[in-house]
């Protein structure tokens, strides 16, 4: 007697109901936008970024929509740039870094120490700087993946640690642009110009973009890729589908200080000297890039291009304020209102059926 | 009789004070739907993550076709040819359905691309999960690429139903595959086990849903306390027996072992 009650056999039969069958189309416009959003995530602010320029291009002629001023736009975000890449990564895993600031400038630091306080061969300096801001991510990845402590309380903590032996090691002191130039002059390399047409370019430029274009391509068309998008989504889901979510964490908080000391690298080209006690805010400023940039806060959504057009929205509206002479507050202002904006729009992406 | 596909001796899993598994043996033989019925707390779920490698026992051996083997994490009980389908389902609702299936074993492209870059092979990944979601008469999916949150509860349970068949080459666990489904989904998921089934490969059915074991299973494991108090044969016992057995309202009149 196996069937005491047979209460299902009405649906046994088995009833061809397109139990698994796709639907797609015949929807309304607005489902239309939030597919194609939902499947594109850079879109919103690149179409942000195109229309900013354009608003400004209007309102301030060839004093804004010209190569030299565009491309200025270009090295002055550069720095934040280079580090919302490394942030991007972090924030995909569903971490987030508020060290990486703080890695930035250390790293800059120990590429001119080394050099001028031991007499160091500068290229030699470079690498252990480069070395430096990975040693710096993985002590984050450690701390994170091993001891499984929260992220954002992980930085916090090696934020102000490595904040504060920057000063402590460099004594608080910059070394001088003049002196680099004359013996160490590869410490400058990020910031050399070149100008095609009126446009001027830096390597730190050319090095910012391409990152992001090799970033973009590794995360969507590598396994390593996939396995961040999945950890940010549902670490333990991954563990249990075969990701080994240490290796992977480890990969991208290693990677992400790596390109921390590239930023660092790239911050000596900026300002000419080395100085303790810049960049130390590339940390808010990188995670402002990145939420305007689309990336989920939450991990596994968004594209790491949108971080580069959120840096470069950012960047689109600190100097088109300024040549328009309204108060550099409105800048923080209209920046802000772009965050919540743009947090808005990843609630409504993030439903599936609009 | 003939050689288990997988079995276990003395299985104890202790976490802190609480004995989850306390010297449980299992056996699970060539071609056959066992189901591992119990109540809540009786160690069920600890049971089939110390055999899918998810869990490692304290203590104990596990025996596939008679080789012992030792499981430190999920990927050594897969690379053994065992798949599970988690209760959770185990999925990244962002990423596409392909990229699920795939995930930790990804193809990477011949050549350059993907010696040196690492590209993965996406056509060959998309080509593969195709063929076996059809396999399944998962019907007719027409974009593979589609984010697997925007499938429906028995759509998604049909995509991991089809990554564990896909890859399990020798047992199948299936952790409360029904759980959350409506009554036409679960009927659809069971002709699902059913067909994998009579591809040979043996099943692990973990459920609460006194019919559907008794509908499906060969043989019912009956796990309380932490251990197998025993295997009944579905056709010779009453689902009350069943439970009776589960909850210890009964105890059965025959040794271990069915």
């Amino acid at each position: 007697m196996s069937h005491d009650d047979s209460y299902e056999d009405v649906v046994k039969t088995r009833r061809e109901e397109s139990f698994a069958a796709f639907e797609s189309g015949g929807k309304g416009l607005l489902h239309k936008v939030h597919d194609l959003l939902h499947g594109n995530p850079a879109l919103v602010p690149l179409i942000v970024l195109l229309v900013s320029i354009v608003v400004f291009g209007l309102l301030l002629g060839s004093r804004f929509f010209s190569p030299f001023a565009l491309t200025l736009i270009l090295q002055q975000v550069q720095i934040v740039g280079i580090v919302a890449a490394a942030q991007s990564l972090i924030i995909l895993t569903a971490g987030i870094d508020l060290s990486v600031g703080a890695i930035t400038v250390i790293s800059s630091v120990v590429m001119g120490q080394f050099a001028f306080r031991y007499g160091i061969p500068p290229s030699i300096s470079v690498i252990c700087g480069l070395a430096f801001g990975t040693l710096c991510g993985a002590l984050n990845g450690l701390l994170v993946s091993k001891m499984k402590l929260p992220p954002f309380i992980v930085t916090l903590g090696t934020w102000q640690i490595i904040l504060a032996s920057n000063y402590l090691y460099s004594r608080n002191e910059t070394i001088r642009s003049q002196e680099i130039e004359a013996s160490a002059p590869i410490l400058q390399f990020m910031g050399t110009r070149f100008e095609i047409f009126g446009a001027v370019f830096t390597i730190g430029v050319v090095f910012m973009i391409l990152l992001m274009l090799c970033l973009a391509w590794a995360l969507k068309n590598t396994a390593w890729g996939r396995h961040v998008y999945a950890i940010g989504d549902d670490a333990d889901a991954a563990a249990l589908s075969g990701v080994n979510v240490h290796r992977t964490l480890m990969s991208v908080y290693m990677l992400g200080g790596l390109i921390c000391g590239f930023a660092g690298w790239a911050l000596i080209g900026r300002l000419g000297s080395v100085s303790p006690t810049s960049a130390y805010e590339a940390n808010i400023e990188s995670i402002t890039a990145v939420v305007i940039g689309g990336i989920s806060l939450f991990g596994g959504r968004g594209s790491i291009l949108g971080a580069l057009f959120g840096a470069l929205i950012v960047g689109v509206f600190s100097l088109g304020l300024r040549l328009l002479g309204a108060d550099a507050q409105w800048t923080y202002f209209f920046i802000g209102v772009l965050i919540i904006v743009a947090v808005a729009v990843d609630q409504w992406i993030r439903k599936v059926s609009a | 009789m003939t050689e288990p596909v997988l079995s276990a001796k003395n299985l104890t899993k202790r976490y802190g004070k609480v004995t989850a598994l306390d010297h449980c043996d299992f056996e699970l033989y060539p071609g056959e739907i066992l189901a591992v019925i119990g109540d809540n707390g009786a160690g069920k779920s600890t049971l089939i993550k110390a055999l899918s490698g998810a869990v490692t026992a304290d203590e104990g051996e596990i025996y596939i076709e008679g080789r012992q083997v030792q499981f430190t994490s999920p990927n050594d009980g897969r690379v053994a040819g065992i798949e599970t389908v988690y209760q959770t389902l185990a999925m990244s609702p962002a990423l596409s359905i392909t990229d699920n299936m795939f995930m930790g074993r990804e193809i990477r492209k011949k050549g350059f691309m993907g010696k040196y870059l690492r590209q993965l092979d996406r056509a060959a990944m998309e080509d593969f999960a195709r063929q076996k979601l059809s396999d399944l008469g998962l019907m007719t999916i027409q974009n593979i690429s589609q984010p697997v949150e925007t499938l429906s509860g028995g759509q998604r349970q049909g995509v991991a139903v089809a990554r564990a068949a896909a890859f399990g080459s020798k047992v199948i666990i299936l952790d409360e595959p029904t759980a959350a489904l409506g009554v036409k989904e679960s009927r659809r998921v069971l002709e699902l086990i059913q067909d994998v089934k009579k591809r040979g490969i043996p099943i692990i059915l973990i459920s609460h849903n006194m019919p559907h074991v008794f509908e499906l299973a060969d043989r019912i494991h009956v796990h309380r306390l932490g251990r197998r108090l025993c295997v009944i044969d579905p056709k010779k016992y009453s689902m009350s027996d069943a439970v009776a057995f589960m909850t210890g309202a009964k105890e059965p009149d025959e040794p271990r072992a069915a």
